[in-house]
């Protein structure tokens, strides 16, 4: 399966064991959405449990909150991550704190499914990975995944969790793994490992990463498509790296990335988002305090430039095989 | 010549200005309020573009009298009418007697419903124990007819050891599922496409419960009320909505929301939505219009909105004075009078009610709020201590503690012990 198909089989297994699951959004409906993630589920599931909305951001997660306090456990789709923004006082001051404010008589066990990242000639409004906002709002979790195996383990977890989960999936990386070589040949699932995708019900764990290479000289954490094109450009440049996929972004693995960094002595963070205030310094601060002194560097930072996402100009944007490198040139200088 | 724009009129910029200022005498006569009675009554399954005519009148039912008149008059029994009047009264003793423990310094923050507890409890006597209610931060006259007990709101507003929220929230942001009452937000409107949200899903299982909404005429300038509003007309959402147009959002009078040029219910007509203009000081029309809604809502013909056309009489919570930005003439010179006075008159003439009776319900009523508070501080006030287990703080963040707030907690019972000051211990 490709990604797409593996959400899509995500929702239709967990819409089979549970009657209350309930997908909405822009497009979703009959014409099953404009990535195809939802395709055919309308026909086999009905319109009262996948259904169009009007354009709304903030109707659509307002609305899927009061399904939540209902007892429903809604998948509202936002069609592209650039415009979550209407929605984020839904989000911020109301899904996130339904539980805690109630003291749990209410919560909202929602999960907005969202294709993020840039990489795709999306210009400023569809190539955002606005991630970084949400990790910082407490009660919310973020999950991304990298391979369609991971998406629909992560997704079938995500909608059975009774808390509110913010699910941004990598859109670059829904045909195939992009390496970050745009002027190569697209590769497409069907020739990776992870790409074998069980049609039954499985569950990837929340908040566990997945080493995806195991390596000596350097830790590189990264998710989403950021994966692909940091283990390319390891294998590029011959360097010894422990590539941890997070993804989960909050509730984080620290045992993982913890135990990775004391035994590398050196830490990368790499993510397309843009650089100041993103999750990458949460991460660094994090390794910092908790990995002080078995650190042989600094910590590098390899991400998006601060400045909104650029149409012509998106491979000199975008955090490449080029930018990686040199960062990790740098690392393993010292 | 081009960019020569000299002869044309100049542009000006239309900036709302409420009638009256402070120290301003104050006339009403400009309010338009049409007789008790007038407003006709049609029939619930009829489609929502035939009673626009709805949204730009007053459905009224008591006239000046205390008469109830007209088709909407829902013929309540005596008894019902008695009830109405004590959750009213009742509501008002309680805003009173909590008002002066938030000035004594017993709580850090109050917000009174006074003049407008028809709105609420009109409604809670119409609509079915079991349909959900999505309040404002006013309408806590829903929880009084619902019989919430006193005890259980006042601990929420002490925050103290009976306070079920663990003093987590701001006094009287309540949360009663038990009693059919969404946890209410700080944020305003948010809880208006979340009541359409659960009015869809009731339909979508399909169930017999009904929702109902209450914001503002100031809230409704939020986005949330335009979202709310379409979906629920896409839908034809089992739902209701309430406009309490109290005619001031803190110091903005409602010109600042939109009412010089037209009525909130007027709003409905835009979306096809039914909507109603009530007089929000006569609990017999907001009775008779939630029914009349709520039997559109149960028969899947849709949504309702409601505007209730009321007055703030008192200040907008604790923490204002609107003696610095209106009339302190405009409660008492209010043309549609005080609902409790109007309810109590209509009894009276109906030979139900006398002057003595009420004074007793009056007097036992302030002795069952005082009781109640005496068992509330029981439990303690705001700032005597702390009332809740210091580690509570971190519950309820997400349904399972994850290591990094573990990590927090200890970090903050660590705290405390350095400090010395025993927060948890007093």
């Amino acid at each position: 399966m490709n990604m797409i198909q593996a959400i899509n089989s995500a929702l239709d297994v967990v819409m089979d064991r549970d009657a209350t699951v309930t997908v909405m959004g822009e497009d979703v409906g009959y014409f099953g959405g404009v990535f195809r993630a939802t395709a055919g589920l309308q026909a086999k599931y009905g319109k009262t449990r996948v259904f169009d909305t009007p354009i709304s951001e903030i109707g659509i997660v307002g609305v899927a909150v009061g399904m939540g306090a209902y007892g429903l456990r809604p998948v509202p789709e936002i069609q592209f991550a650039d415009y979550i923004y209407p929605a984020l006082d839904q989000l911020v001051s109301e899904a996130a704190r339904l539980r805690y404010r109630s003291a749990g008589e209410f919560t909202a066990p929602i999960t907005v499914r969202s294709p993020f990242g840039g990489g795709i000639f999306g210009g400023q409004t569809h190539s955002q990975s606005p991630e970084g906002i949400f990790t910082h709002v407490s009660g919310i979790k973020t999950v991304t995944p990298s391979t369609p195996y991971d998406a629909k383990g992560l997704l079938i977890a995500a909608i059975e969790d009774n808390d509110p989960v913010l699910f941004f999936e990598p859109k670059r990386i829904y045909n195939g793994p992009f390496n970050g070589h745009w002027d190569r040949p697209a590769e497409n699932w069907s020739r990776h490992p992870a790409g074998e995708v069980p049609t039954g019900y499985y569950r990837i764990e929340l908040g566990k990463a997945n080493v995806v290479r195991a390596g000596e000289a350097v830790t590189i954490l990264a998710y989403g498509t950021m994966v692909h094109v940091a283990l390319q450009t390891v294998a590029d440049m011959g360097v010894d790296a422990e590539v941890i996929d997070l993804r989960t972004l909050v509730p984080l693995d620290i045992e993982t990335i913890e135990a990775s960094v004391r035994k590398t002595g050196r830490c990368m963070v790499v993510h397309e988002a843009t650089r100041t205030g993103g999750f990458g310094a949460e991460l660094a601060a994090l390794v910092q305090e908790r990995c002080f002194y078995h650190l042989e560097a600094p910590v590098e930072r390899v991400t998006g430039f601060d400045t909104p996402y650029p149409h012509s100009l998106e491979w000199a944007y975008f955090p490449g095989p080029v930018r990686i490198g040199q960062a990790l040139k740098k690392i393993l200088k010292d | 010549m081009p960019g020569d724009r000299t002869n044309l009129p100049r542009l000006a910029l239309h900036v709302p200005e409420p009638q009256f200022r402070p120290g301003d005498a104050v006339d009403f006569a400009g309010v338009e309020i049409p007789a008790a009675g007038a407003a006709r009554r049609p029939d619930t399954a009829e489609a929502a573009g035939e009673f626009r005519d709805l949204a730009y009148t007053l459905v009224r039912v008591l006239d000046e009298n205390g008469r109830a008149t007209g088709p909407w008059d829902p013929k309540l029994s005596p008894e019902t009418l008695r009830r109405m009047l004590r959750s009213m009264a009742l509501t008002r003793a309680f805003d009173e007697r909590m008002f002066r423990a938030q000035r004594q310094g017993k709580t850090s923050f109050y917000m009174k419903c006074t003049g407008e507890e028809a709105v609420a409890i009109g409604a809670a006597f119409a609509l079915d124990r079991d349909d959900m209610c999505f309040p404002s931060y006013r309408q806590q006259g829903l929880l009084i007819a619902r019989d919430c007990p006193l005890v259980d709101m006042m601990n929420q507003i002490y925050s103290n050891t009976g306070d079920k929220l663990q003093g987590k929230q701001l006094p009287i942001m309540y949360s009663e599922k038990r009693f059919g009452f969404f946890s209410i937000s700080g944020n305003l409107t948010t809880q208006y496409p979340q009541a359409v949200g659960w009015a869809m899903a009731s339909a979508a299982q399909a169930d017999t419960r009904i929702a109902a909404t209450w914001c503002g005429e100031g809230s409704t300038a939020e986005g949330d009320f335009h979202s709310a509003l379409t979906f629920a007309t896409v839908y034809r959402a089992p739902v209701i909505f309430n406009v309490v147009n109290n005619q001031w959002a803190i110091s903005s009078f409602s010109g600042f929301a939109g009412a010089e040029a037209t009525t909130f219910a007027a709003r409905a007509v835009g979306y096809g939505m039914a909507g109603l203009r009530v007089d929000g000081n006569d609990i017999l029309a907001v009775y008779a219009a939630t029914a009349w809604a709520a039997e559109r809502a149960r028969t899947n013909q849709g949504p309702t909105l409601i505007e209730h056309f009321t007055y703030r009489v008192e200040g907008h919570s604790t923490s204002d004075d609107p003696s610095q930005y209106r009339s302190a003439g405009e409660p008492t010179a209010w043309p549609l009078g005080d609902p409790i006075q109007r309810l109590k008159d209509h009894l009276i003439g109906m030979g139900e009610w006398d002057e003595e009776r009420h004074a007793a319900m009056d007097r036992e009523l302030a002795e069952q709020v005082r009781a109640a508070q005496k068992a509330a501080e029981g439990n303690g006030i705001l700032g005597h201590g702390l009332h809740q287990p210091l580690d509570t703080l971190f519950d309820g963040v997400f349904e399972e503690m994850p290591w990094h707030l573990r990590e927090q907690r200890q970090m903050m019972l660590d705290e405390e012990t350095a400090s010395g000051r025993p927060w948890d211990r007093k």
